[in-house]
């Protein structure tokens, strides 16, 4: 197992690099000029020289990449070029309220995903079951902007119920877990949460229905287990599998979502990631994509980890 | 009689209710475009739009515009300099007295000292203040300023590489940050950020990076006409435009800048204002006049700007546009009386066309680069398309080639003969025309033909570069408007670019924001706004 675990930490390190250098790469690839936020339009060229060679946007992009894995493997992610602040400060700023609202997201979609999932799974092929198909075929397809507006329009615009975009009346800063704030959360919650409700929901129906016809569920039942310790046996076999589609959920919702984050004026990884494309901010971007890899690589590893202790039968060796 | 008291009393009421903004003059809160907060340090970044909200408010410069008016083209007036003349014995030497009295909001006073210092924060590289992110801001704002220095307390003398009667228009950009306020912070301009200290009418109370600053006033400002009547004024970045209108149709904030046009209807039928004036900003396609560029025949460049029909134009932008009749609006006071009329007239300009050997049948075909969007570009994809067609009725028949924003910006700086142009014989391009430099010099000055300067096209002509000569060399306000009259009447007589429109700077706010007064101008008064009571 401690063999297994350091093999897993060692794989972070090429992963990190391949994520960097396809991020670096991109990033110049893409048009427009990194110095751009910086510069008013009608700076002269002999400007945008001095400054590329401020920033060492002159030297080769290898020798570029190079010093830039130099410093970050030392933790030190560089400076934001539109703002000047460093890209640890934005990006811990930003990961923080994207966690606020991905943990509501979670609570939503795992919620519901589980409970779909599984009445659909015990009541396959009835009206229930594609209801609750429909619906989940509804959350994965549905573009989530475009839920997220609609939603807008009729809880904020029309209704005046809920706001509209930001995280508080005094923003982020001034974050509490009181109603004033928690309103906010509510409508760019419920956009974020339709993809993993749809997809948990699939999966979880799938799951139950398959373990439910099979021969070990007859024979509980002939056994005289009742519907209660059936379920259990469900839940157990069920369970690893879920695990790992709500791990893959959980980090693609703590990573941030661009458009919903943009939308709802979030200021979490998505609006900051946005902004710096934007901007060609490269070390912010470079810095935040670099950030979300890691974190990935461990949230799965994390998962794996947890679906070997409630299934014996995954061996990490 | 008691009753007439009673009635007159209540009528008195309801007069000054209506006159004088009531005693709480409330929180403002305002949608932006930008993607974050402005610097705060001083000179700020984020255009146009930075300079409005972190420049204007918190700071000010030697000369500032004249934001009083609606009416009329703004003009500039005295800001931390109460006078400003250039010596008449040697021109390139400039003397502006130092306003007395006028108090950085840490408290200190501002002082023809704290002038010398501020250049030196944009131009002196080894000066200790020196910051490389205002300085890029800056720097390239007063090309004409050669050297500076405090003669006394109250008296800054600025010397110019030439004589240049354009100076105070450069001067007006060149925000002035607290010296005494570096040095408490310890010298950093990033603690500086935090808690920074000007000389305006508002000053920073809080902010938090990109979400939102908070703005208070400053009542010991020097100009007690320009004491803010707001409590407080909130500034939330809101890129997103959609997002933008739902926040002010929520009410979350009461006013936003920029609307998208296809939201002006459904604002105004909410009851919301749409505020909008004539500015210093053109829609243009620049032309490039290398060897071999179509646009080297007068007769085609004078047909493609008789073929655009703005009006038409007008109704596709929910009449949000300025028909473009040259390349500043008509109530720009260098507007003058040029003889080439640019108006919607198809058959004069197949009439030119014919005479150049063109038809609809045999065009002249020309390649221009247009953005897909970008700040100031209005709608450029609908727009390009509209002017395509109407030119193809005509005879004209134009190849798109669509670029990121961001690169149409360094093609423009790069000079159509540079590679990058890809051989396009003209950019859709929109302008900030504020200032004599910015809105001719720029583009046809023949000394700056990129990538020295930003003359994309390679004009060159001798005669306009007299005439900017001499608006230049003239120093009497007078003398020079009528000077840039000339320069602007060559623009259109020889119809350097296609003139097409000017956008309006709309804005959308709540019934209830009252007193602001939009000038012509880029940047705005905020010190006369209040908040109706609900």
């Amino acid at each position: 197992m401690l063999l297994y675990l350091i093999k897993r930490l060692l794989y972070v390190v090429p992963i990190a690099l391949a994520v960097s250098a396809v991020c670096f790469s991109l990033v110049f690839l893409a048009p427009g000029d990194p110095l751009s936020a910086v510069l008013p339009a009608d700076a002269s060229t002999e400007m945008v020289e001095k400054l590329k060679a401020d920033y060492g946007f002159d030297k080769p992009i290898p020798v570029q990449f190079a010093r830039w894995v130099g410093r970050a493997v030392q933790g030190d992610l560089g400076t934001s070029i539109a703002t000047g602040r460093p890209v640890a400060i934005e990006i811990g700023r930003a990961i923080s309220n994207t966690f606020v609202l991905a943990f509501f997201a979670c609570a939503i979609g795992f919620t519901l995903g589980l409970f779909f999932g599984t009445v659909a799974g015990y009541f396959q092929g009835t009206w229930i079951d594609k209801l609750v198909t429909a619906i989940a075929v509804a959350g994965v397809s549905v573009p989530h902007y475009w839920l997220g507006m609609v939603l807008v329009i009729v809880f904020s615009v029309v209704l005046n119920v809920l706001p509209a975009v930001g995280m508080g009346a005094d923003g982020s800063s001034q974050w509490a877990w009181d109603w004033e704030h928690l309103r906010f959360v509510i409508l760019p919650a419920i956009t974020l949460s339709m993809i993993p409700t749809g997809i948990i929901t699939r999966t979880v129906r799938a799951l139950v229905a398959d373990i439910l016809a099979r021969e070990f569920v007859a024979a509980l039942r002939g056994k005289g287990l009742t519907d209660r310790g059936v379920f259990m046996h469900v839940v157990k076999n069920a369970g690893p599998t879920t695990l790992a589609v709500m791990g893959v959920q959980l980090g693609y919702l703590l990573g941030g979502s661009i458009l919903v984050e943009t939308v709802f004026s979030w200021p979490g990884t998505g609006f900051l990631l946005n902004t710096a494309i934007f901007q060609r901010d490269v070390p912010l971007l470079q810095g935040t994509i670099l950030f979300l890899a890691l974190f990935f690589v461990a949230l799965n590893l994390i998962v794996d980890l947890l679906q070997t202790l409630i299934d014996p039968r995954i061996k990490r060796s | 009689m008691k009753q007439v008291a009673l009635r007159c009393l209540a009528a008195a009421a309801v007069l000054v209710t209506l006159v004088a903004p009531a005693a709480a003059q409330g929180t403002l809160r305002i949608g932006m475009t930008a993607a974050d907060i402005p610097l705060t340090t001083g000179q700020t970044d984020q255009g146009g739009e930075g300079q409005r909200f972190m420049g204007y408010t918190v700071y000010d410069a030697l000369i500032n515009w004249d934001l009083s008016s609606a009416d009329k083209a703004s003009q500039l007036v005295p800001g931390l300099a109460t006078d400003w003349r250039a010596d008449e014995k040697d021109r390139r030497r400039w003397i502006l007295t130092i306003r007395k009295g006028a108090m950085f909001h840490d408290g200190s006073e501002f002082t023809a000292e704290a002038a010398v210092w501020n250049f030196d924060k944009l131009l002196k590289t080894d000066s200790p203040q020196y910051d490389s992110r205002q300085s890029a801001q800056g720097r390239s704002r007063i090309p004409a300023v050669a050297g500076y220095r405090a003669i006394d307390k109250y008296t800054l003398e600025i010397t110019t590489k030439e004589p240049d009667a354009f100076l105070p228009y450069q001067i007006a950009w060149i925000m002035m940050s607290s010296p005494a306020n570096w040095e408490k912070v310890g010298k950093s301009w990033a603690a500086y950020a935090k808690t920074p200290s000007g000389t305006g009418p508002w000053r920073v109370d809080r902010w938090t990076p990109r979400e939102r600053a908070e703005l208070v006033p400053n009542k010991n400002y020097w100009d007690p006409k320009r004491i803010p009547k707001l409590d407080r004024l909130v500034l939330l970045p809101l890129p997103e435009a959609t997002s933008r209108v739902a926040a002010l149709r929520s009410g979350q904030v009461d006013w936003i800048e920029a609307p998208p046009p296809d939201a002006i209807q459904s604002l105004r039928s909410a009851g919301l204002q749409i505020v909008t004036n004539a500015y210093p900003h053109n829609w243009t396609w620049h032309l490039s006049r290398i060897e071999g560029s179509p646009w080297n025949d007068i007769r085609i460049r004078k047909a493609a700007n008789l073929a655009v029909d703005r009006d038409g134009l007008k109704k596709l932008l929910g009449g949000m546009m300025i028909p473009g009749e040259g390349h500043v609006t008509r109530s720009s006071p260098w507007f003058g009386n040029p003889s080439f009329k640019v108006r919607y007239d198809p058959n004069e300009a197949r009439k030119l066309l014919a005479e150049a050997g063109y038809s609809k049948a045999k065009p002249v075909t020309v390649k221009i680069l247009i953005s897909a969007s970008g700040s100031g570009q209005m709608q450029p994809l609908p727009m390009n398309e509209f002017v395509q067609q109407n030119l193809a009725e005509v005879g004209i028949k134009v190849d798109f080639e669509v670029v990121e924003w961001n690169t149409l910006i360094n093609i423009w700086r790069a000079g159509a003969k540079d590679p990058s142009s890809r051989g396009a014989h003209g950019m859709n391009y929109s302008y900030f025309i504020q200032d004599p430099f910015t809105g001719f010099v720029r583009h046809v000055e023949s000394t700056l033909v990129a990538p020295r300067g930003t003359n994309w096209g390679w004009y060159q002509d001798k005669e306009m570069d007299a005439l900017l000569a001499t608006a230049r060399t003239t120093f009497e306000p007078a003398a020079q408007t009528k000077a840039l009259q000339a320069v602007h009447e060559k623009f259109v007589d020889d119809a350097l670019f296609v003139y097409i429109t000017h956008d309006v700077n709309p804005r959308a706010m709540s019934p209830r924001v009252r007193g602001f007064v939009q000038a012509q101008n880029w940047f705005q008064d905020f010190s006369p706004v209040f908040m109706a009571p609900k």
